[in-house]
């Protein structure tokens, strides 16, 4: 009943139903008119922050392998490490995924969008007393295009050809127009240290609302705040312990018992378990992630349009969320991009199960014989139940898939963009123009989809130049198109990062740029003692 | 070394002279005088009047050539098998953000593209010295970091010792003493249970009752630098219980198997005819010959509290040895594996070794293998 009822408030806030509806459905539970009516306006109540406590988050990701280094930070753990300690240049709006000043107060580009002017924020001290520069600036904006570097934001870093300090500002010569640069920049690799962190990459002292008072690799991170934080809207808690607990029940352990206010990584399938704990509440975020089935665009038999629409027709999205993320999701149309993008291509109808049309399709592409899908439960939690998920429902319409489950070692390297049809996962990226450059773009390293088209390369590459709006909204229009209808990604489902807090735990930030609030969970969040 | 009862010369009938028929063997055809042969002939007469003479130095000389070798040979299939797995540093650290460069980077910066020999031997001379190199994930000294694991793994596995062995030869003892008697009975179901849950379970079990039911215990069961030891041993209250829970069964069920297995010999007859009473009969003549299967089992399991607890330190979130392992196997860090390898498997040579040499110190029969 209760769940039904999370259910329910699930749908309205996927805006599958409206408030008319809910209440109905309220009311038929026996729920209380006004009580639906709270329910509906989920009220993001604007409480007044308390400081002071010790929070504790018990997290996943992380390995005695862990870099102190910001450019080599892979992990959950680390991101939310890094977040505590650091600054970006720029930062994301929350739920519109605007582009927001932090140690960059404002930004000019050119006309054509190829330089861009960026004023630093002055007064801001960093951890160890000193004053933040230009420089500083400038030297970690370098380290990090360096291709001696190994850092994770070189793919980003490419399209940067000049990097410079003018009378006190920054100046950044691109080797292209691109109307998003200052979004670019908030990758979270780039945060900035003193010197640029050319001198002891590893220090981890930067500008961020708390002092790193110890780091045990892969165990444990502790946090002092930071008294002179030139921030008073985050930073709330005293103390922060950061625990490393990769085992899943050892986290929900933690949580139950009241060991840890917040842990993250929770597994849809035992959502409902932990529910039943009256201290605990769930915390879901839409995001930009996804699950997908991609098929090389340029290998047989998938170089044949007529199939790769009958595999995208015989994929049963709406089970796909219910099943494999227990509700906390929604359903793609087959293009890597959901409504929490800017400039979000509204109206594209959305493409349903339909055996029939499947059939026919697959009749037409001359197909006979299995299809090899090729997939692990590292390509995402619970891939291997939706392979078989889509082979019973792929054989409603007559098409046979065989589901091969490849070792989860050496998936990365062996089967994803490598073999021809496999699962898959993508994490979100700060801009449409990211998301198809990284993967959809003919000469992009991951086009894990071998979606090869000039037409396609050319339009991209307008867009990203593009000031005007409503012209570029067009082209992105016309892009999600080409890459629904004829690309070879099946794209099911988006999932919600799905994370759990104690009760205490007040002022979560549902942030749509990444897990765990964006990784400022530990800044943005207070204690209810 | 050698103490009390052993020393002086041990009474043979010639088979000391057998333990060694190499140079009869191995020298082919006698009447070639080559020179290699005649070292050997020299060396062996000596090896064979040391044997006849210390029988017990020379015993553990020979175990340890031997634990040496059977070392050089893991540290040979170690460094094979990572070489073996699919994937490879760069790649697998990158994941799914690896771009072509930053791997080339990587590559080159590890010196990956030297040939495995080279590298083999590189890190063989510094393991040597006691040196196993930087991790290549995080950059820092294996030694250093290994020394902080290995203290916790220890620490957890001392303290499961210390409870799990007296408590499991004195509970095989009793079981033996009312044996097919009610005490024997839950005794045997008890450990039957224990042996038959997998220790996550057990581990989840304990969890589940006594932090999240009770809150009595601390989990989980992190431990760090800045611990006073009385933190340290409450965090470490739920492992070890779990850990005694495992091995607690095994060592049981074995001593007293052992000591049945004396039981029913005549000697023992003997002694209960002669109206001594149970309890002496099993402590003084018959535990002395069950001594050297249960020592072994011990070893076994003391063996398996430092190297097979990967599973415990996961579930119970314990900073130990295997799952720095575990974290440098998943991004194929190899200077750890390697590091870590080595030490598990010295430990396990090494229990075995000392299990071995104090069978034979406890029963004198065991010094000239037939």
């Amino acid at each position: 009943m209760s769940d039904y009822k999370d259910y329910l408030t699930r749908q309205v806030m996927l805006g599958k139903i409206n408030r008319r509806e809910f209440l109905g459905r309220a009311a038929a539970l026996g729920i209380a008119a006004s009580t639906a009516n709270t329910l509906f306006a989920v009220s993001a109540a604007a409480q007044e922050p308390k400081r002071g406590g010790h929070l504790k988050l018990g997290l996943e990701g992380a390995a005695a392998t862990d870099s102190k280094d910001p450019a080599k930070a892979l992990s959950q753990f680390l991101f939310v490490v890094i977040r505590n300690w650091g600054d970006l240049l720029v930062e994301t709006h929350p739920t519109t995924g605007a582009a927001v000043p932090a140690l960059a107060e404002s930004w000019e580009p050119s006309a054509d969008a190829a330089t861009w002017t960026f004023a630093i924020r002055k007064g801001v001290k960093f951890h160890d007393g000193k004053e933040l520069t230009v420089e500083d600036v400038v030297k970690t904006l370098q380290r990090h295009t360096d291709d001696k570097s190994e850092s994770g934001a070189l793919g980003v870093m490419k399209s940067i050809k000049e990097i410079k300090a003018d009378g006190g500002k920054l100046v950044l010569t691109l080797t292209e127009g691109n109307a998003d640069l200052p979004l670019l920049l908030s990758d979270y690799h780039l945060v900035i240290q003193p010197n640029g962190g050319m001198d002891n990459p590893d220090a981890m002292i930067g500008t961020g609302p708390y002092k790193v008072a110890s780091f045990e690799p892969g165990v444990r991170a502790t946090f002092e705040r930071n008294q002179d934080d030139w921030r008073t809207d985050r930073g709330y808690v005293d103390t922060v312990e950061l625990i490393a607990m990769n085992d899943a029940t050892a986290r929900i352990a933690a949580l139950s018992s009241g060991q840890v206010h917040f842990i993250n990584r929770v597994d849809p399938k035992t959502v409902s378990l932990l529910k039943r704990a009256p201290t605990v509440e769930i915390l879901n975020t839409s995001g930009r992630g996804h699950y997908v089935f991609i098929m090389h665009c340029n290998t047989a038999p998938f170089d044949n349009n007529d199939l790769r629409m009958a595999l995208k027709l015989a994929m049963d999205r709406e089970t796909m969320v219910q099943r494999i993320l227990g509700g906390y999701g929604k359903i793609g149309n087959d293009f890597p991009i959901n409504d929490t993008y800017a400039l979000f291509p509204e109206g594209i109808e959305q493409r349903v199960y339909d055996p029939d049309k499947a059939a026919f399709h697959y009749k037409k592409s001359g197909h006979s014989g299995p299809v090899l899908l090729r997939t692990s439960d590292v390509a995402f939690p619970g891939a291997v139940d939706a392979a078989v998920l889509y082979q019973e429902s792929a054989k409603k319409a007559g098409i046979e898939i065989e589901v091969k489950r490849e070792p989860g070692d050496g998936y990365w390297t062996n089967v994803w963009n490598a073999q021809p049809f496999c699962t898959s996962y993508w994490g979100g990226r700060p801009t449409q123009d990211q998301m198809y450059s990284t993967a959809y773009l003919s000469n992009a390293d991951w086009n894990d989809t071998r979606f090869q088209r000039e037409d396609f390369d050319k339009l991209l590459l307008q867009a990203r130049s593009e000031l005007d709006e409503p012209k570029r909204k067009d082209m992105y229009r016309t892009l999600a198109m080409m890459v629904r209808d004829e690309g070879g990604v099946i794209l099911p489902m988006f999932n919600d990062f799905v994370n759990a807090s104690t009760k205490q735990v007040k002022g979560y930030v549902h942030d749509i740029g990444n897990d765990m609030s964006n990784g400022y969970v530990a800044t943005r969040v207070w204690l209810d003692a | 070394m050698e103490s009390g009862p052993i020393t002086g010369p041990v009474l043979t009938d010639g088979v000391a002279g057998e333990t060694h028929p190499r140079s009869a063997d191995l020298s082919g055809v006698p009447a070639k005088p080559n020179p290699a042969a005649a070292t050997g002939e020299i060396g062996g007469s000596f090896w064979r009047r040391f044997v006849f003479r210390r029988p017990l130095v020379a015993l553990i000389l020979q175990r340890l050539g031997l634990s040496v070798g059977l070392l050089f040979a893991v540290s040979l299939m170690i460094f094979g098998g990572i070489e073996a797995l699919p994937g490879d540093f760069a790649t697998t650290y990158l994941g799914q953000s690896a771009t072509p460069q930053a791997v080339e980077n990587i590559r080159k910066d590890l010196g990956l593209d030297r040939p495995w020999s080279e590298r083999y031997l590189t890190w063989l001379g510094g393991a040597v010295k006691g040196d196993f190199g930087t991790s290549w994930a995080s950059k820092n000294s294996v030694s250093e970091q290994i020394g902080k694991r290995l203290g916790n793994s220890l620490f957890l596995a001392f303290f499961a010792a210390l409870i799990s062995v007296p408590v499991a030869v004195g509970l095989g003892m009793l079981a033996v003493q009312f044996r097919n008697r009610l005490p024997d009975k839950i005794i045997n179901v008890i450990s039957l249970a224990a042996i038959s849950l997998p220790e996550f379970f057990i581990g989840y079990l304990l969890i589940m009752v006594f932090a999240v039911q009770y809150g009595v215990a601390t989990f989980p069961a992190t431990v760090y630098d800045s611990m006073t030891l009385t933190e340290r041993l409450s965090a470490i209250a739920l492992p070890v219980a779990t850990l005694v829970l495992v091995v607690l069964a095994h060592m049981m069920r074995m001593t007293r198997a052992a000591i049945l297995n004396v039981m029913s010999s005549a000697y023992v007859e003997t002694a209960e005819l002669k109206g001594l009473g149970t309890f002496r009969i099993i402590a003084r003549h018959a535990a002395p010959n069950a001594v050297a299967p249960v020592i072994n089992v011990i070893a076994l399991n003391l063996a398996y509290l430092v190297v097979g607890v990967v599973v415990v330190e996961v579930v119970f979130v314990y900073p130990g040895m295997g799952q720095y392992m575990v974290d440098a196997v998943t991004v194929r860090d190899m200077p750890v594996v390697q590091a870590c390898g080595l030490i598990f498997a010295a430990f396990y040579i090494f229990l075995n070794m000392a299990a071995d040499i104090l069978a034979i110190l406890a029963n004198p029969r065991l010094r000239h293998p037939r």
